[in-house]
């Protein structure tokens, strides 16, 4: 890299070049990577006839990750997060059902933009709590957004939802298949961009700062960080996110209703987060596919009891897990590479 | 010549208790002036006015001669006002190095960008590991915060206020909870720093405060009691009635250690 621009760092002993080292390779792209794109087209072949499923569990990803923005690396801890999800999912229904504006990708933006202005206004305010306050404000305001669309249920069709939407086909060409295998690669594709954008800033200097306010936000105060302005920012970027995966949420689905604003989609996702591992980028891929399968075998295996097994696996991995299942994973290979070593 | 940092009748209570009292104090560049006072005197609280933690009931605080008494805190420390804590506050999850990245990307404004990523600029890492390297750090540069021994993280504490690059640097208590056989090295590094800040340390240890400070403020119920030279406080029979009186006898460790 741009090491000639100054002393050559192995001069200076090789702790110091090692520090360097580490901070400099960080952000780059690890062959690991891979794999949850490569399990994902995977499953495209293997699983047919699950896709309609496999972009759910797509979406709740998205959402997840989301999520882990303000919750894993900036540490604001929120019950409201299906405030963006509903704001996001409701653009696009309502857009489809009153405006018939119904391209999907153009949707998708507009979502982004109604949620991020959502997430911006209540951020301003809410942000300068923080504990119990904010868990309690988080969860009004997804109440409000709720109470809000039940009652102008003329506008919103209430809590029976906008049924029936049907949207333009995908880039004018590729239309809908009762299999969802469109909707598949069309989740896909704008997870990957999602991700890749997340990954870009959690890795910039504005991502560490995040991480600083999580660990400590009286030293970012005291080194001159715009604590609250930095807060506002990132939990604007996140709500855009979760308003992007309810949209895409609305579009396959072909319906929506407010159930969307539940507090249950809130902590729902946050479960799912938790149970992957918090501020690591992939616990949201892990999180939300493991717990979207285990509801899928539960549910089917016991129609009316399911949520006790997710509810077991939950407690498991609270005691045993506390990092999540990838801290899991990453604590395992750690033993076996200090096994192998000695 | 402006002062690099003046106070002028600063005043705050909590409820009814005053805890500075028309405090009066003034910094000239390169200034290296220690506050003492016995516990409860309102130390830590007018470092926390002048660093805008706490705003004060009435009074003014100048940094350059710019008033910055409405400013917010972090915006004093934009403007080249540090400080340490008392007690650290540090990023305790994230390493060494990165604590040190983290202070110089706020100072320059890197911090403001989202898109480039931190690892590409080698300028800040290199100059995260010259402060390191000052106060031989560099070894647990990778280290989690959490997982020195406290001595260290109190170095760590004063490598953030150093990479700050202040012009005014406020240290409370930096020897506070270091055993006897470390604190030697954050005396070298508070003796060898930058003649061009002016530096405030509050210290409860009286070698410190002899060793260090030209001059020594006497803070006493939140106000100041007296001030004057290391030798004219140590003969003072009032400071000695007020603080140093206790044990009969000045100078000693122990004596002046309330803790």
């Amino acid at each position: 890299m741009a090491a000639s621009e100054t002393t050559a760092p192995a001069a200076r002993g090789p702790t110091r070049e090692r520090a360097a080292n580490y901070l400099l390779e960080r952000h780059r792209f690890g062959w690991a990577e891979a794999l949850p794109w490569v399990i994902a087209i995977a499953a495209f072949f293997v699983f047919p006839d699950r896709m309609t499923f496999g972009s759910q569990v797509l979406i709740m990803i998205m959402f997840a990750l989301s999520l882990d923005l303000i919750l894993g690396y900036a540490g604001i801890v929120t019950l409201g997060h299906a405030a963006f999800f509903g704001v996001g999912a409701y653009t696009v229904g309502l857009a489809a059902a009153r405006l018939q504006w119904t391209e999907p990708i153009s949707g998708l933006f507009a979502a982004a933009i109604a949620a991020g202005i959502v997430g911006f206004i209540s951020g301003w305010f809410l942000l300068r709590y923080r504990g119990l306050t904010l868990l309690m404000l988080t969860l009004a305001t997804a109440i409000l957004l709720q109470e809000t669309g039940n009652l102008r249920s003329d506008i919103s069709g209430g809590y029976d939802g906008l049924p029936g939407l049907t949207f333009k086909p995908l880039l004018g060409i590729f239309d809908y298949d009762l299999y969802g295998h469109t909707y598949y690669l069309y989740a896909l594709a704008a997870l990957a961009v999602v991700f890749f954008f997340v990954r870009r800033v959690v890795y910039s200097p504005f991502g560490q700062a995040l991480t600083g306010i999580r660990e400590n936000v009286r030293r970012m105060h005291a080194i001159g960080s715009p604590v609250h302005w930095r807060l506002v920012t990132v939990y604007t970027i996140a709500a855009a996110i979760a308003g992007v995966a309810g949209a895409l949420f609305t579009q396959t689905n072909a319906y929506v209703t407010l159930t969307v604003f539940d507090f249950d989609n809130s902590a729902k996702v946050m479960v799912m987060l938790i149970l992957g591992g918090t501020g690591r980028l992939y616990g949201a891929f892990v999180g939300a596919a493991v717990y979207m399968v285990l509801e899928d075998y539960f549910s089917k295996l016991s129609p009316t009891f399911w949520q006790f097994g997710i509810g077991l696996v939950l407690v498991l991995t609270v005691l045993f897990a506390p990092r999540g299942l990838l801290g899991l994973f990453e604590k395992a290979g750690e033993y076996f590479t200090e096994r192998k070593r000695s | 010549m402006i002062a690099a940092l003046q106070v002028e009748g600063l005043n705050r209570a909590f409820g009814a208790l005053p805890v500075t009292r028309d405090v009066n104090l003034m910094r000239e560049r390169g200034a290296r002036r220690a506050l003492i006072g016995p516990n409860g005197a309102g130390k830590t609280t007018l470092v926390n006015l002048i660093t805008g933690v706490l705003r004060p009931q009435s009074g003014r605080v100048l940094l350059d001669g710019n008033d910055i008494t409405g400013t917010s805190q972090a915006e004093r420390a934009r403007r080249g006002l540090a400080r340490t804590f008392q007690i650290n506050q540090l990023f305790r999850g994230l390493t060494v190095i990165e604590n040190l990245c983290m202070t110089i990307g706020e100072r320059d404004g890197h911090c403001n960008n989202l898109w480039r990523s931190a690892g590409s600029r080698r300028a800040v890492i290199d100059e995260a590991l010259d402060h390191l390297d000052s106060l031989r750090l560099t070894d647990d540069a990778l280290k989690l915060v959490r997982e020195l021994p406290y001595g260290r993280q109190r170095l760590v504490e004063i490598a953030i206020a150093l990479a700050q690059k202040p012009r005014v640097l406020l240290l409370d208590e930096p020897a506070a909870g270091v055993p006897s056989s470390e604190s030697h090295l954050i005396l070298d590094v508070v003796a060898a720093l930058d003649p061009d800040i002016a530096v405030l340390i509050i210290e409860h240890d009286m070698d410190v405060v002899f060793r260090f400070a030209k001059e020594i403020t006497v803070l006493v119920q939140g106000a100041v009691f007296t001030q004057g030279t290391p030798n004219e406080i140590m003969n003072n029979e009032q400071v000695r009635a007020v603080y140093l009186g206790q044990e009969g006898h000045h100078g000693g460790r122990q004596g002046m250690h309330h803790g």
